[in-house]
């Protein structure tokens, strides 16, 4: 645990910020693209953190949000590209995109290690998203100033 | 500590901003994202839950509210922040609380 921590009221209360300081910032999206506002409040959300100068430390996909993470997809093109979006931030600003292994595989969601694990014809994972575990979540909620959920 | 409460319900769909409100504490922030703006229409179902909530400061994403066309309909003292003040209230509050 940072040092900068304080308990109080029982719980682990992460340390004041002064006003202008950059921040390190967890993001979790738990809703899948197109059916929910979630990824779409969760995109801008991060954008305009990365515009304030603060770190986006990770964002993790999780249970439907795991839906974000397929190069498949092909909206209308007088659409957003909800993945595309995702995948040339995270280019740009060297994101660490993570979508749970567990939701990721009930879903359909394959990088080339899951496909050959499980025996499948495809993968479908885009550029800048990695499959991993929920140990990535905890990580995050220990080393982030704040982390932030977006869903349902 | 102060809290951000984040809500994304409209108050015709669930009760998901009066849990909120019965939790909140002095000096707390409640951001209406999402369909969460309807509850700051004036003259709505949560308008006077809203005007009632004291100590608490009570906030509205602008381009939620701009796209529900809402923006001139709002009820007095919702202070309409974009998205760089939704990042700006996660910062200057302890933790951030979604309520989904």
């Amino acid at each position: 645990m940072p040092a900068n921590n304080k308990k109080r009221r029982g719980c682990i209360v992460k340390q004041q910020l002064a006003g202008d300081e950059p921040v390190k910032l967890g993001i979790v999206v738990l809703e899948g693209p197109y059916q929910h506002e979630a990824a779409d409040t969760a995109y801008n959300f991060a954008v305009a953190a990365l515009e304030k100068g603060h770190e986006i430390f990770r964002i993790f996909f999780y249970h439907d949000g795991v839906n974000n993470a397929t190069r498949l997809m092909v909206p209308p093109q007088d659409d957003r590209h909800i993945q595309q979006r995702w995948s040339e931030l995270a280019e740009k600003h060297n994101l660490d995109l993570v979508v749970c292994v567990a939701a990721a595989q009930r879903r359909g969601i394959m990088d080339e290690e899951e496909q050959k694990r499980h025996g499948k014809d495809a993968n479908n994972i885009a550029p800048g998203f990695r499959i991993s575990g929920l140990g990535q979540l905890i990580e995050a909620g220990i080393q982030c100033d704040r982390l932030v959920f977006f869903g349902d | 500590m102060a809290l951000l409460h984040t809500v994304n319900k409209s108050p015709y769909q669930c009760n998901t901003l009066e849990s909120c409100l019965e939790h909140v504490g002095e000096g707390d922030v409640v951001l209406l994202i999402e369909d969460g703006v309807y509850a700051a229409v004036k003259g709505g179902k949560a308008a006077e839950m809203i005007a009632r909530a004291q100590g608490v400061k009570i906030c509205a994403l602008s381009a939620d509210v701009k796209a529900r066309g809402l923006a001139d309909k709002l009820v007095d003292g919702v202070e309409v922040v974009d998205y760089g003040g939704f990042v700006d209230l996660v910062t200057e509050t302890d933790k951030t609380q979604a309520w989904l």
